[in-house]
């Protein structure tokens, strides 16, 4: 879990650092007949991003209410739904590499149209219909990079480190042994036939 | 004992504690899973082979697809997958760099930018009325001349600039009730002609100034027969259509707005006339009819008489006509003979000029030709050469150039309606099909790049090398099964009648076939395909048969229409047989029994209220009539909203009926009420799920016994007004209604209502929960509910004495009829996206937790733990149940871009999600189908039971390498050590 909250966090501020280089006001526009209308919002995708999904406008889709329309992206990342009736829809952005919360959208009848907006993850309210993803997805797990750590943690790692301590501090060890308790052992262990290898390790204790 | 339980319940802890979330590495891309894009079956092409810049050609497809493809390989430079309610109409290219689509019933226009498919502008047209539309695109364009695109549909003719999409203007043709046939744009001239009819016995002829919409002239006929079907323009001050008796040409001039009409007899030009109909194709001075069977080419003469110039037998697809040089028009022609297509390119105007005769090997499993697209280019002599798009029965298209396939693309399989699994033959002895592992130093080698490759001391070309070992390795494209079960193959049945086996290891088709009806009747001749059942799955006593499954087609689009079995030989793709049975279709169950060569029990529910069993074997009969009393089954009728359950009655009385037809009596109805409930969803389980454990140990060592039931469904009901879309209806109107009924005894064992909520109801049921995902208006969000559902009947048996003196209902029988008593527990969350399905991962025992797959609105899918979804789920969760791995609770589920499946690919058009078990517990496939087609392997808890492809040999190598020499090092050391203390 630790990575991904990291570079989820990451990437936000990296976001909200970029997204700040325009603003082009865009009212919620909405006109038409008696009874239905038209929303047009826009979509503004941070222009470059650490990860490397290119943010391509060919590649969006906005979704009304589940399905029952869907459109694409001018090359400015305007949006047009039209043919909309009164009354409170829903509309989401889909784009790879990103994360659109929903937005409610109320169209009101009494006002010829004026549109609402709310985003329903944060239920922040928006004065004009511009969508911007709440965060960027990573679909990757990362590479670790190389780690000695990691490698002397494993359990091989511990293996081979294990021998290494034995092989080079356990002689320093048996140095400091006084020598006629050594000899001792050395002389019961003979006579019980062990491999001279395994008398080592009684020594260590 | 006791320190055991101990260790193994802390390490469950340790092991739980982690959510254990699909991830993967980019380099591990492609390694379990595969891609494919189609774009389904072509609709129209334009060809766009321009001197500069790639050659391509533009298609409109079925699936609603508008997409460029290279000319040269077949391949996608770019697609977009329209809504599902938004059909093209017309395709077409304007100003040499825009593709203008017209969809929706001619009331959406859009343009693409030709080279990368971003959209340029749309334009929404006014439309009243449901009519047929049409789109004209002007072809001579000039550039400092803007002509506009002309669009007639839905009652209105509009003027768009092709520059920006703006609406130049608009004539309202509703009032009358005009339909618009032809569009004519002469060049150098503002005068546009319109041709249409009125109330289909009227030629009107409008003449509109281009620039303003203006009408200038109008002139109308009527035509006491009527008219009818197609039109063929022949040029451009004529065309040609039938009357309503399908047997009068009626050729209609309308030189500088004056209309004038000349009729011929059918009968007058070919002898045996019947009822003829128009082929579409746009050939100039020339006319395609079609009349029994036959393609008559009829010419036009300059006073509207007309002669029969040439005719081809057997049935003929052809091309629209395409100007070649010195004014020259040419038109292409494909028929079948035997095992060939021919292709034939001739000019309009003297049929005896055969510009191209070209005969191509045609596989008989793509069937007929049905469309053909011709586009032609300059050979380096300076001559005409020719390639051919087409489009074949199987959805299959093809480019032909030079009396071969360059590449053909097998569209079939955009549109897949059900797929099963298939295993694949044992490796016989002493047959190797492979052979897989080489020397040990190369193996050594392998091990030791990957283990730099794991380290990431890898140079590129190492990572290029690794990929490549990865890609091939492991056999994992070989035809013979294996011992994890990971090679397998996915039978998939198409819209088409083809049917295709696809290997999981790299998804190719191992081999595919087209339904026919055995009778090749004319009515029947090209069946559908509705669905697919495992017929034969032999394992114990029948290993030398090859396993077989079912093939459901129909003949027609409705439910009566008769149907037609296949059965399929997996292995080989062959047909074993087939059947045109008489009776129709409804409802194919496949029962529980099988035959002694492991034949599965069929049913097949007609519209009659008959059922019919097959195999029609006697031995089936007799196990049948063995069962016959245990045999029920359920309808739902929707509209009605009536679900009904039935039994066995008696076999089938009257003399058409044979002994495996049996009549069947009613045994419960649960009707809803139709002003306050609409059913809109239905589910059971599936049948062939493996449930591990009945018993649920919760953390104060309680047990809960699961109620797993075959026989549950579950129903999902809405206010008929909250039936429609999102948006239309407020959170007072409409609430939602789910069931849980018994299908023996129709039982209502639960109800749940959520009012203020909506449709559409997506689900998923699987052991004893259902999970659902639904809109909640009050909140405006998704929702996705869960239902567990627990038996407290058994929840008596807890008392070890009981158990021993064997006081306890745990042997008693279950039966659908004894009462059970039901605890359900259920749990609400919010969920960010809309759903297009929804399904389960499946493991061989039910050991493995499982995971919900969620097919979202942006054709990826989602893995999440069932465990999200688990209605014992509390804001604060005691040491014990964190310890059992209970989650906080949170009001919505998470969405971790990492557990996405699809990782940065789409399925576009994602319409549904198989799984099936492989041999190994931990480790499940992953089928998805949509327009796309997306593979994958999946283990939701981590592969516990085998080690991963990362896992590095060479390190564990060096290692006891390693441990070898050292112990040897301290060995000498120590002999010497030894030694010395001898000598001291």
């Amino acid at each position: 879990m630790a990575p991904i909250l990291r570079s989820t966090s990451l990437i936000a501020l990296l976001v909200f650092q970029i997204s700040l280089f325009f603003f082009v006001s865009t009212l919620p526009i909405s006109s038409g007949s008696e009874d239905s209308y038209t929303i047009t919002g826009r979509v503004r995708i941070p222009a470059s991003t650490a990860i490397g999904h290119a943010a391509k406008f060919s590649n969006i889709k906005v979704v009304l209410n589940g399905g029952q329309n869907i459109t694409f992206l001018r090359p400015d990342g305007y949006f047009t739904f039209h043919k909309v009736p009164a009354g409170t829809h829903l509309i989401e952005v889909y784009a790879l590499g990103f994360f659109f919360s929903p937005v409610r959208v109320d169209v009101s009848a009494r006002h010829h149209g004026k549109v609402q907006a709310t985003l329903t993850e944060t239920r922040r309210s928006l004065t004009e219909l511009v969508l911007e993803p709440l965060r960027a997805d990573q679909y990757y797990e990362m590479r670790e990079p190389f780690n000695v750590m990691a490698i002397l943690k494993s359990p091989m790692g511990l293996m081979v480190g294990f021998m290494v301590v034995v092989v080079f501090l356990m002689p320093k060890l048996m140095e400091n042994i006084d020598p006629e308790e050594m000899k001792r052992t050395q002389e019961e262990l003979r006579n019980q036939g062990v491999p001279s290898l395994s008398s080592l390790l009684p020594a260590s204790r | 004992m006791a320190m055991a339980v101990r260790v193994y319940l802390l390490l469950f802890v340790f092991l739980s504690s982690a959510i254990v979330s699909f991830s993967l590495y980019e380099d591990q891309v492609g390694l379990m899973d595969w891609h494919q894009r189609y774009i389904g079956k072509v609709k129209h092409a334009v060809f766009h082979t321009q001197k500069t810049g790639r050659k391509r050609v533009i298609v409109s497809t079925e699936e609603n697809v508008v997409a460029s493809l290279d000319l040269r390989r077949g391949e996608i430079f770019w697609r977009h997958v329209l809504g599902t309610k938004d059909a093209i109409d017309g395709v077409d290219i304007a100003l040499g760099k825009y593709v203008i689509t017209l969809s929706s019933q001619g009331s959406m226009l859009r343009a693409w930018n030709l080279p990368d498919g971003q959209m340029v502008w749309e334009t929404s047209l006014h439309s009243a009325q449901q009519s047929k539309s049409l789109l004209s695109v002007p072809i001579n364009l000039k550039v400092d001349k803007d002509y506009p695109i002309l669009v007639f549909g839905g009652g209105y003719l509009h003027a768009v600039s092709a520059v920006d999409g703006e609406v130049l203007w608009k004539k309202d043709f509703t009032a009358e009730g005009f339909e618009v046939q032809r569009v004519l744009q002469p060049p150098e001239s503002s005068i546009i002609y319109v041709l249409g009819f009125l109330h289909s016995s009227e030629a009107v002829v409008y003449q509109i100034d281009s620039k303003t919409g203006e009408v200038v002239a109008q002139k109308s006929m009527v035509f006491p027969g009527g008219f009818s079907g197609e039109i063929s323009s022949v040029s451009s001050d004529k065309v040609v259509v039938l009357d309503s008796t399908r047997s009068i040409l009626v050729t209609i001039g309308f030189l500088d707005g004056d209309i004038s009409f000349q009729k011929t007899r059918i009968s007058e030009l070919v002898e045996d006339s019947g009822n003829a109909e128009i082929l579409s194709p746009l050939l100039s001075n020339m006319l395609a009819v079609k009349v029994n069977k036959r393609t008559i080419f009829v010419r036009v003469g300059g006073n509207g008489k007309l002669e029969v110039v040439d005719s081809l037998s057997d049935e003929t697809a052809m091309s629209d006509s395409l100007p070649v040089a010195d004014d020259q028009v040419a038109f292409a022609s494909v028929h079948h003979e035997g095992s060939k297509i021919h292709l034939m390119v001739k000019l309009v105007d003297d049929l005896d000029n055969v510009l191209l005769r070209e005969s191509i090997q045609m596989d008989q499993h793509r069937g007929r030709v049905h469309k053909v697209f011709i586009n032609n280019y300059i050979k380096t002599d300076r001559s005409n050469g020719f390639r051919a798009l087409i489009v074949m029965e199987d959805h299959s298209l093809l480019l032909l150039q030079q009396g071969a396939i360059v590449w053909s693309r097998e569209e079939g399989l955009a549109s897949v309606t059900d797929v099963t699994t298939a295993e694949l033959p044992v490796e016989k002895d002493g047959v190797s099909v492979a052979k897989v592992e080489h020397t040990l130093v190369d193996w050594l080698k392998g091990h030791m790049l990957k283990l730099k490759g794991s380290l990431l001391l890898a140079s590129p070309e190492d990572v290029v090398a690794i990929q490549e070992m990865r890609m091939k390795s492991s056999g994992r494209n070989k035809l013979t099964r294996d011992h994890n079960g990971f090679r397998k193959l996915f039978i998939a049945l198409t819209r088409a009648g083809k049917l295709f086996a696809l290997h999981t290891g790299d998804g190719r088709i191992v081999w595919s076939m087209l339904l026919t009806s055995p009778s090749n009747s004319e009515a029947c001749a090209r069946p559908s395909g509705i669905s697919l059942y495992q017929w034969q799955v032999p394992h114990h006593h029948a290993m030398d048969e090859n396993p077989s499954v079912l093939v459901v087609g129909r003949c027609g689009s409705d439910s009566s229409a008769p149907a037609v079995l296949s059965f399929v030989d997996v292995y080989t793709g062959k047909e074993i047989s087939s059947s045109d049975i008489a009776h129709s279709v409804v409802q194919v169950m496949p029962l529980p029994f099988t035959d002694s060569t492991e034949q599965r029990l069929h049913l097949i529910a007609d519209t009659d209220g008959h059922v019919h069993l097959y195999p029609k074997t006697s031995e089936a009969l007799s196990i049948f009539q063995r069962e016959f009393q245990n045999v029920y089954w359920y309808t739902v009728e929707g509209d009605d909203g009536i679900i009904r359950g039935h039994a066995m009655k008696s076999s089938c009385a009257g003399e058409t009926a044979d002994e495996y037809c049996f009549t069947t009596r009613e045994l419960w109805t649960v009707v809803f009420p139709s002003e306050s409930e609409k059913i809109i969803s239905t589910l059971t389980r599936k049948p062939n799920e493996v449930v591990h454990t009945q018993a649920k140990v919760s953390t104060d060592q309680d047990v809960l016994y699961k109620y797993v039931s075959r026989n549950l469904l579950f129903v999902a009901t809405v206010s008929p007004k909250g039936a429609g879309e999102i948006g239309s209806v407020t959170p007072e109107e409409s609430a939602l209604v789910v069931y849980l009924i018994d299908t023996i005894t129709g039982r209502i064992l639960h109800r749940l209502s959520h009012q203020g909520c909506q449709g559409p109801v997506h689900a998923v049921f699987s052991e004893n929960w259902v999970v659902y995902h639904y809109f909640n208006l009050r909140a405006h969000k998704y929702e996705v509910t869960v239902v567990e559902i627990y038996d407290q009947s058994r929840a008596e048996n807890k008392n070890v004495w009981k158990l021993i003196l064997g006081k306890h209902n745990l042997t008693a029988p279950i039966s659908s009829y004894s009462r059970p008593e039901m605890l359900t527990k259920s749990q609400s969350y919010f969920f960010s996206q809309s759903v297009k399905t929804i399904a389960v991962t499946s493991t061989a025992k039910g050991i493995t937790s499982k995971q919900l797959l969620i097919g979202t609105m942006g054709d990826q899918i989602l893995a999440l733990d069932k465990r999200f979804v688990d209605p014992r789920r509390t804001l604060n969760p005691s040491q014990a149940e964190k310890e059992e791995g209970i989650i906080p609770l949170t009001d919505s589920l998470p969405i971790i871009p990492q557990s996405y499946i699809t990782h940065s690919l789409k399925v576009e058009g994602l319409r549904g999600i198989v799984t099936a078990p492989s041999k190994l517990e931990s480790t499940t496939h992953v089928f998805a189908y949509g327009v796309d087609l997306f593979y994958t392997r999946l283990a939701p808890s981590k592969t516990y039971d085998s080690l991963t492809d990362d896992f590095s040999y060479a390190l564990l190598l060096i290692t006891i390498v390693a441990l070898v020499a050292a112990i040897y090092i301290t060995w000498v050391l120590s002999e010497k050590k030894e030694l010395s203390e001898k000598w001291r």
